[in-house]
């Protein structure tokens, strides 16, 4: 591996040409120390002084994962008074309104991790807006990496890893949420024992199992807790390895920039430079959610007070990450349940669980499906540009939509009471939308990807309109274009250009069907295509320019 | 260093022997103009202004230190006092704020040292594709053949087969102990009956106290719960099946079949509280138009056609409790309910 990465020039001497001070000298022994039991100089040398490109958008991912490490840590506090425990007790803590209620243990020990703790509120609160910013940040970095094609080759296997992660994450959450044992995450709780049921023919059974007899059971928030603290974060850290080992081996994707290539890293070292960037962001993102917990109040389950399967208020809302989910079971019409034979068949249950499985699995596979389109088998480090892939980003945006219409109609009820609505009215509507709002959205982001391409060609070819209106002597009125830099053009016209497969016979003379399938989602993807400037245009277009220069002379 | 990442342009930097599949590749393509010059910072030029930023980062190192300081202090001097919600929010914030000091301190402290004062200049990296060498690959599969020849797995088919049986069948077990996660009783039967019976009294949810026929005037609208509930052991699991919503209409506007003629009385009705999508309690009657809604997904149930779903995802009208009085005016279920209450399930109508 060649890696360039020796020191500037410019860089002062170095303390090797200084006698060792005492501090030195104990450094030098620890690290001889370590390196004579472990070899781990080799490490050291190998990532050390790794290159990471530099954008705001590559910071999300650390986001998620430093909010992943705030949680572990306020999560470890709360289990040394949390109480997984279902057993009925009276409360007796320091909340006077529930004074002598009777509630499950595990409510009764979250009131007093909450009010006869120190810091119990701080860090509760800590940990529920962490997992909610975790949640969020996976959200948004899975996006990033969608917009900008850095799932393509060699990453794609990288991306279905985040996908697990992502869906841990929602586990967790909902997990997490169910443990206190108050009335929402009952109803919660009630919701899903009522969507396992309505699973074909295993669906009562599951449900049987999983509360440990009839719903709600004494049994759930201990099982739940086990999956909470132990088995979900297992899999999770394991999983969270294998990406970090990952993005080591596949090194960073950067943006297309000048020096920048397929076959390098442009950016800063490990050590120093981004060690102390992504060090220091870990301590504001914790700093963050510290702030955010000791102003802001996150689920008082005080209010709510312990479950009972009787009362229920409107217009409570799930955590905002369970939305599109609820949001789905909401829109099924009226009527969708069927018999076969003796047996119950939901369909109102079943449609939004598959419509949602399947979603969530056309996300997964998207890597695979795109390399299919483009039979592309070359690495790509170059992140595109969402404009530079018109019809990957108008996909995206017609999933971001569909999502965002499930997650408006689990707040269906709030629309219709907030905008003086019937509850009716914005259902339909929202049953319409979850079809039309992704097709529009697709048509619009394609449309606009493509102007803004075109826009980049013209200010490629003809640079910038400067305003200044210039008359020739010979009486002529021009508007002076100011031309890009080399440097600045190149962002503009360094683009992977693809363009639809013609279909041709194969060696047997046949035009096989998956041959064919695959013209057609090449079409689909390339036909509406911007090509990048090429050297000759540049050449012609530099002829026909009036440059400042130009203007300068000719008006003298 | 910079010039060494800028020869070329992208399409020289990809392996001809990999398919571009639809890309496209021409040679008519703008070269990488190769690095921009370095513009040095401020600090970098000005050694006034270097200082400066020294003394920032350390002053912000410092004020983290004050932070988890003070973090310590308003543990100790805000301590919660039972009873008084007030401590609780004086303690949450201040402790609070002494960490968030003592995050950001360092954290802003060492972004500005990165920013401001580390050597700022891009470096560059070689990139090698992922895939191993030809070499290394050859020697990954030399093993594998090592390992085939050196066991005679591939020779060896009856150990080859019965290793695979033995794979398949050692996890089943595992799953088979998770049997007894729930009782041995079977659920459906479970899900058919609730704590009703016939002379079970209809009692207010939570007191438990018994409900005169008298007592509910027209419009109005209990909560009720079977008596004897609170007692029990299992209330929460029965409740979750037993729950009932009560409420008075003209008897007119009751639109009862046939067989249900007799299950209310004098217009007093009972139905089922749990809703039959995924099982939320339907808790809010509106009294004009004796419409249930369900909170969770807006179904609606219309009261005075037995509780018929009029809209939303909910399939199944809420099941009907037959009612009656006893000797001495209090409402009494004549029976349990006549189907399984709450959410389908695949067994319902079995
Ligand atoms: S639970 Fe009542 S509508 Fe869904």
């Amino acid at each position: 591996m060649t890696v360039d990465t020796t020191a500037p020039a410019s860089a002062p001497a170095t303390s090797a040409d200084l006698p060792p001070s005492n501090g030195t000298r104990v450094t030098n022994w620890a690290a001889n120390y370590i390196d004579e039991r472990t070899s781990i100089s080799g490490l050291v040398k190998e990532l050390g002084r790794k290159i990471f490109p530099d954008h705001w958008s590559f910071m999300l991912g650390e986001v998620a994962l430093y909010s992943f490490v705030v949680i572990l840590l306020s999560g470890t506090f709360l289990t040394f008074f949390f109480q997984p425990s279902m057993a009925v007790v009276t409360y007796d803590g320091s909340y006077a309104p529930l004074k002598g209620i009777q509630m499950s243990a595990a409510m009764s020990s979250t009131l007093n991790i909450s009010f006869d703790i120190r810091g119990g509120l701080l860090l509760r609160q800590v940990h529920h807006w962490a997992a909610l910013l975790f949640v969020a940040s996976i959200g948004l970095h899975m996006l990033r990496i969608y917009f900008t094609g850095a799932f393509r080759k060699p990453r794609e296997i990288n991306w279905v890893i985040g996908f697990v992660l992502f869906v841990l994450a929602l586990a967790e959450g909902f997990t997490g949420y169910s443990l206190p044992d108050d009335l929402l995450s009952g109803n919660g709780l009630r919701i899903i024992d009522g969507m396992v049921k309505g699973i074909p023919v295993v669906g009562t059974w599951i449900s049987y199992l999983l509360f440990g007899g009839n719903f709600p059971g004494e049994a759930i928030v201990g099982r739940l807790y086990s999956l909470h603290i132990l088995l979900l974060p297992a899999i999770l850290v394991a999983a969270l390895g294998a990406h970090m080992v990952l993005l080591i081996v596949n090194k960073h994707t950067q943006f297309a920039g000048p020096g920048r290539t397929e076959g390098n890293v442009v950016g800063s070292p490990i050590m120093p430079v981004f060690a102390a960037k992504a060090g220091g962001f870990f301590f504001i993102i914790f700093g963050v959610v510290m702030l955010t917990a000791s102003f802001v109040t996150i689920n008082p389950i005080w209010v709510y007070g312990p479950y009972d399967p009787s009362p229920v208020s409107a217009g409570t809302q799930p955590d905002w990450y369970i939305g599109f989910a609820d949001g789905a079971l909401r829109l099924i019409p009226h009527g969708w349940e069927f018999m076969l034979g003796p047996y119950t068949v939901s369909m109102n249950i079943l449609v939004p669980v598959v419509g949602l499985v399947v979603f969530l699995a056309v996300v997964a596979a998207y890597p695979f499906f795109e390399a299919w389109v483009t039979g592309d088998k070359r690495e790509h480090h170059i992140a595109d540009r969402p404009r530079n892939a018109p019809t990957r980003t108008a996909i995206g945006a017609a999933g971001v939509t569909f999502y965002a219409v499930l997650w408006t109609a689990a707040s269906s009820d709030l629309l219709a009471t907030h905008f003086k609505l019937t509850i009716e009215g914005v259902i339909t509507f929202l049953q319409v939308s979850v079809f039309v709002a992704p097709v529009i959205a697709y048509l619009v982001t394609k449309r606009i990807c493509i102007a803004l391409q075109k826009k980049d060609r013209e200010i490629a070819l003809h640079g910038f309109e400067s305003g200044r209106i210039v008359r020739l002597p010979g009486g002529e009125y021009v508007e002076v274009h100011e031309q890009l830099s080399d440097y600045e053009r190149w962002k503009l016209v360094s683009f992977d250009d693809h363009a639809p497969v013609m279909l041709r016979p194969n060696k047997d003379g046949k035009i096989t069907v998956p041959a064919r399938l695959r013209a057609r989602a090449s079409n689909w993807f390339f036909e509406d295509r911007i090509v990048p400037v090429s050297l000759t245009e540049i050449e012609a277009s530099h002829g026909d320019q009036l440059t400042q220069e130009q203007v300068a002379v000719e008006s003298r | 260093m910079a010039e060494q990442g800028a020869s070329g342009s992208d399409v020289q930097k990809y392996d001809a022997s990999v398919s571009a599949g639809t890309g496209v590749v021409t040679s008519d393509r703008i070269d990488n103009p190769g690095f921009e010059p370095f513009r040095a910072r401020v600090s970098e030029l000005d050694s006034k202004k270097e200082k400066a930023n020294e003394r920032r980062v350390a002053m912000m190192f410092g004020l983290s230190m004050v932070g988890s300081v003070a973090a310590i202090v308003a543990y100790i001097i805000f301590p919660i006092v039972p009873g008084d919600p007030g401590s609780v929010r004086t303690n949450t914030f201040l402790l609070g704020l002494g960490l968030a000091l003592g995050l950001f301190g360092i954290g802003f402290g060492a972004v500005h040292w990165a920013k401001a004062l580390m050597d700022g200049h891009d470096l560059v990296e070689f990139r090698h594709g992922t895939r191993g060498s030809d070499t290394t690959r050859a020697k990954a599969v030399e093993v594998f053949h090592l390992g085939n020849k050196e066991s005679g797995i591939g020779r060896r088919t009856i150990i080859r087969n019965t290793l695979i049986g033995a794979l398949v069948l050692f996890p089943l077990p595992g799953i088979v102990v998770f049997r007894d996660l729930a009782p041995a009783a079977d659920p459906n039967d479970q899900l058919r009956h609730t704590v009703w019976k016939k002379g079970t009294r209809l009692t207010k949810d939570p007191s438990g106290v018994p409900i005169k026929a008298s007592e509910v005037t027209l419009g109005s609208v209990f909560h009720v719960i079977p008596d004897g509930l609170n007692d029990r052991q299992d209330k929460l699991e029965q409740k979750a099946k037993a729950a009932v919503l009560l409420m008075r209409l003209r008897p007119e506007d009751l639109h009862a079949s046939k067989e249900r003629e007799g299950w209310s009385y004098k217009g007093i009705v009972a139905y089922s509280k749990i809703c039959t999508h995924v099982g939320c309690p339907v808790a809010l009657y509106e009294q004009q138009t004796h419409h249930l809604l369900c909170p969770c997904h807006q179904s609606q149930f219309d009261i005075t056609h037995e509780a018929e779903v009029i809209f939303g995802p909910a399939k199944r009208p809420l099941p009907q409790l037959p009612i009656a009085i006893d000797s001495e005016g209090y409402l009494v279920a004549q029976s349990d309910f006549h189907e399984p209450v709450g959410p389908s399930f695949w067994e319902r109508e079995h």
